[in-house]
């Protein structure tokens, strides 16, 4: 039903809106600005907004003091990993317990879920330990597999929205039509359920991609992935805000572009089944 | 071959009892139609036999083989689907050549039995489009062509004209009867639609709450209903009751005259219909009742009437709505 918004109300939510969102935004914006900023400059107060001498030093120096490359490589490895693995289990589960719910499904659904709730750190020492015996430590496949396993969850309850919303006699028609369990999961579920699982990609990749808990704690050198990147500038031996902020939009540089080509399909993702 | 069994078939939800127990045998070749109310369990009894739904006991058997505890897909069995269930993802083409596809045959051999069901149900034109981008009824024939290209043993069709308007309704039924006709297959189809059955159906089976009531010929159920329900269910208008529902007597067994007969009354309403006028007429103690008179009758409401069933058509009920065969 379309509602009558007076253009004062209008005005008033489009200025809010905007205002929230540079206000997220800032921060961002603020350590792009750093960049190419001098070290002195960056930390000058008053702070210049725009009338400093633009440089772009700082990406040559952190450049030549780490290979940025190896380190973007590994990013892209773990959340390509990550995701892939969380996909090939979440399907066949969210399959499951959408089409074939037994009683239980809603509390394993919800345990998933408070799995969640804890904080991360509660479980660091076991993980370490862990680690530290099947030498997992500073793998890429140690990290994946943490990686797959903290995303799992959110991914799992996400398909199993977008699976509810299938048809059943979809499947059933499969079956009758002769199609195995793998063939059904492969032919007609999983096309039709593309755009979904598509946005829960996208979103997986930028979820793992940004964790820094466990990438931090769990590598060093092997398998360090951007986060590394940026925490080896916050370096004890002083900051160096300039240097820290050009690593720092060298590391979230990618990501911001594919957040941006994919807010579309995030945007349908996350409201699936709340909107129709 | 299609024959296809039900020995004890029996359901439950938990505590809830669906099907307590069905026994039904169902020839080669046999147009059967699952008739009822709805939820009184025509539906889950074909998914039972589609092996949508595992049965709780009991033994389903398909050419006198026990396909109880086989799944679906290796039933041999086609089915149509009230919502046609059609894959959205694929073109019509792909839609119905997805079951040949499963079963492994060759390009060219799918191609050429795709092409011959697409021309028996006019959908030639349209084998490169998407079930969004096709009508109720073309979405209808696809799910058809779907179910006829594999050559099943047997098609089970679950309320597949329910979605249609009532033009269509019409056109689709005579389309399966001649289908039927032509490919001789055993045909299951569930519906609510009692003129769908008698039209359609070699055979009918009248549901009520999971129970078989009646297994006959159209024309046997109306003529000779064992109980009351199936008397109240096949027929159209509805059979009137009598002196505590222990008597039935059709709408078209009663003749109408403003002079004489058995039973006085008053004419509520007509319906005409052109070849016929349904009348409802108010026949004090024995409640109101509906009579089939000619189209050209113009009997207007409140004209005093008289009406005289035929006695030899009247149908006898004992209490627990059984029928009394005199």
């Amino acid at each position: 039903m379309a509602r009558k918004v007076s253009t004062n109300k209008k005005l008033i939510i489009t200025v809010l809106a905007w205002a929230i969102g540079l206000l997220i935004f800032f921060p961002i914006f603020w350590t792009i600005l750093t960049s190419f900023k001098t070290e002195r400059e960056a930390i000058l107060l008053p702070p210049k907004f725009f009338n400093f001498e633009w440089t772009t030093e700082n990406y040559g120096i952190v450049q030549e003091r780490s290979d940025y490359l190896r380190f973007a490589l590994n990013s892209i490895y773990l959340a390509l990993g990550s995701t892939f693995f969380a996909l090939l289990i979440a399907i066949p589960s969210a399959w499951a317990m959408a089409f074939a719910p037994g009683k239980r499904t809603k509390d394993l659904l919800m345990w998933m879920l408070s799995t969640k709730m804890m904080p991360p750190v509660g479980a660091l020492i076991p993980i370490y330990l862990i680690f530290r015996d099947f030498h997992l430590l500073d793998t890429r496949f140690g990290i994946i597999t943490v990686l797959m396993l903290l995303n799992l969850p959110i991914i799992i309850w996400m398909l199993y929205t977008y699976f509810k919303e299938i048809p059943g006699e979809i499947l059933e028609a499969s079956r009758m039509d002769g199609a195995s369990l793998v063939k059904e999961l492969v032919y007609v579920l999983t096309p039709m359920a593309l755009p979904g699982i598509a946005s829960t990609l996208l979103l997986n990749i930028i979820l793992a991609w940004n964790e820094a808990f466990w990438t931090l704690a769990l590598t060093t050198k092997d398998a360090a992935p951007l986060t590394q990147f940026i925490a080896s500038y916050s370096a004890p031996e002083g900051l160096f805000w300039a240097k820290l902020s050009a690593a720092s939009t060298m590391a979230i540089a990618p990501i911001l572009v594919l957040g941006w080509f994919a807010q579309k399909q995030l945007v349908r993702g996350l409201t699936f089944g709340a909107v129709k | 071959m299609g024959t296809i069994s039900l020995k004890k078939v029996h359901k439950a939800f938990g505590a809830t009892v669906i099907i307590p127990s069905a026994d039904l045998d169902i020839k080669n070749g046999e147009f059967v139609v699952f008739v009822g109310p709805s939820g009184c369990g025509k539906s889950t009894l074909l998914r039972m036999i589609a092996g949508l739904e595992d049965l709780t006991s009991g033994q389903i058997f398909i050419d006198g083989k026990d396909v109880s505890d086989t799944p679906p897909s290796k039933r041999g069995l086609s089915m149509v689907f009230q919502s046609y269930a059609l894959y959205p993802h694929m073109s019509v083409r792909n839609n119905i050549g997805f079951g040949l596809k499963m079963a492994g045959e060759s390009k060219e051999m799918i191609d050429g039995k795709v092409a011959k069901a697409a021309a028996t149900l006019n959908l030639t034109d349209y084998l490169d489009r998407k079930p969004g981008q096709l009508s109720g009824g073309q979405r209808q024939r696809v799910a058809i062509g779907r179910a006829i290209v594999r050559q099943p043993e047997g098609f089970l069709f679950d309320e597949p004209l329910s979605n249609l308007d009532a033009a269509l309704r019409v056109n689709m039924r005579i389309f399966i009867m001649q289908l039927h006709q032509d490919l001789g297959t055993t045909m299951i189809y569930v519906t609510h639609d009692q003129v769908e059955a008698m039209t359609m159906a070699d055979r009918i089976v009248v549901l009520n709450k999971g129970n078989i009531e009646q297994v006959g010929s159209p024309l046997e159920l109306y003529n000779k209903p064992n109980s009351v329900f199936v008397a109240g269910f096949i027929g159209s208008p509805k059979m009137n009751f009598v002196e505590n529902n222990t008597i039935g007597i059709r709408p078209e067994h009663i003749e109408i005259s403003e002079k004489k007969g058995d039973w006085q009354g008053k004419v509520l309403l007509s319906e005409h219909l052109g070849s016929d006028t349904f009348l409802h007429v108010d026949a004090g103690a024995r409640g109101r009742l509906t009579v089939r008179a000619s189209g050209e009758n113009t009997f207007a409401p409140g004209t005093n009437v008289w009406m005289t069933p035929d006695k030899s058509r009247m149908h006898y009920f004992d209490k627990d709505g059984r029928a009394i065969h005199k």
